[in-house]
């Protein structure tokens, strides 16, 4: 069985030209869940940035997660992680709530998760 | 970029904390009827490419060639106060998928796996994954119109199901009942945490 070199589907090579061929974030802290916003005030993205990196800043203009601004982006949560990454790291967006280290939720954090869940009955 | 109810999307700004809840299953069990019938938002879909050998992936049976898959993982929001957020995944029971979104259930809360009745080995692999990987997890049977009623001791038999791990009938399609799935899942959690505080304790 032989196949032809280089067939792979668009979709799936383009993020890696965007992230400059990485696919691994510069933190491990940024999660699908972390919360991304804008620094005020707004920090110009350098004249290299992608059109990714200044879609995402400008979809951060206010509050929002990673894996939200990726699908209103259209883009995938994987190359979003790198871009987010690097974001925080160049001091144009900033980052809530990361992965959390520990491995067990706090009692308090999942008391209040019952009260809301409770208050949508 | 202005479209109609874009303001919705984002979160107040007093938010600091995001927790998650995996709901996982196998297809067409009503994963994202249930995300859908309890998130503030409209479910918003995430895709990832996969490549892999698809011998007997779903859909591309009988191809034997390396191929490229998208993906999809259908996510919903609930803002539970002023400074915390849930957002819930809802996303296939083999792990090959959910590993695609590297770190995902990584800090979960749980993982509430939607069971249907009428294919309950489909959910054997999805079981055995998460007991494999000790993630806290309830079960929650979304009843079909056309279902066969089982009780719920039938049911945690058939799944060889821990007596503790809870097990919850569900309409995925009402909200309150989704939501009480979520609340049996988030006790059980709470729960799973004394115990092991305790262990640890003495």
């Amino acid at each position: 069985m032989s196949e032809p070199d280089g067939e792979y589907a668009a979709s799936a090579l383009r993020p890696y030209v965007i992230t400059k061929g990485r696919s691994r974030p510069s933190r491990n802290t940024i999660g699908v869940e972390t919360l991304l916003i804008a620094v005020d005030p707004p920090r110009d993205v350098p004249v290299s940035a992608t059109r990714e990196e200044r879609a995402l800043v400008r979809m951060c203009e206010r509050l929002l997660s990673l894996v939200e601004a990726a699908a209103h982006l259209e883009l995938p949560v994987s190359l979003v992680k790198v871009l987010a990454s690097d974001l925080v790291d160049s001091g144009h967006l900033s980052a809530r709530s990361g992965v959390p280290q520990a491995v067990l939720p706090d009692s308090q954090l999942l008391q209040e998760v019952l009260d809301g869940l409770r208050r949508l009955r | 970029m202005v479209s109609v109810g874009s303001a919705d999307r984002y979160l107040p700004d007093t938010v600091q904390q995001a927790v998650k809840i995996l709901v996982v299953g196998a297809f067409g069990v009503g994963k994202t009827t249930l995300v859908g019938s309890v998130s503030e938002i409209a479910p918003l879909r995430t895709e990832e490419v996969m490549t892999e050998a698809s011998v007997g992936v779903d859909d591309l049976a009988g191809m034997s060639t390396k191929t490229t898959t998208t993906v999809a993982m259908d996510f919903g929001r609930i803002t539970l106060n002023s400074w915390l957020v849930l957002y819930l995944f809802g996303t296939p029971g083999q792990r090959r998928f959910w590993d695609l979104w590297d770190g995902l259930a990584e800090g979960a809360l749980g993982v509430l796996v939607t069971v249907d009745t009428r294919r309950l080995e489909d959910s054997f692999d999805v079981l055995e994954q998460l007991e494999l990987r000790g993630l806290p997890f309830a079960v929650a049977v979304n009843q079909f119109p056309d279902s066969e009623e089982y009780g719920v001791e039938e049911l945690r038999t058939a799944l060889d199901l821990l007596p503790e791990t809870p097990v919850v009938m569900c309409d995925a399609r009402e909200r309150a009942a989704s939501v009480d799935a979520l609340i049996s899942l988030v006790e059980y959690v709470s729960n799973v945490g004394t115990v092991r505080v305790r262990e640890t304790a003495s």
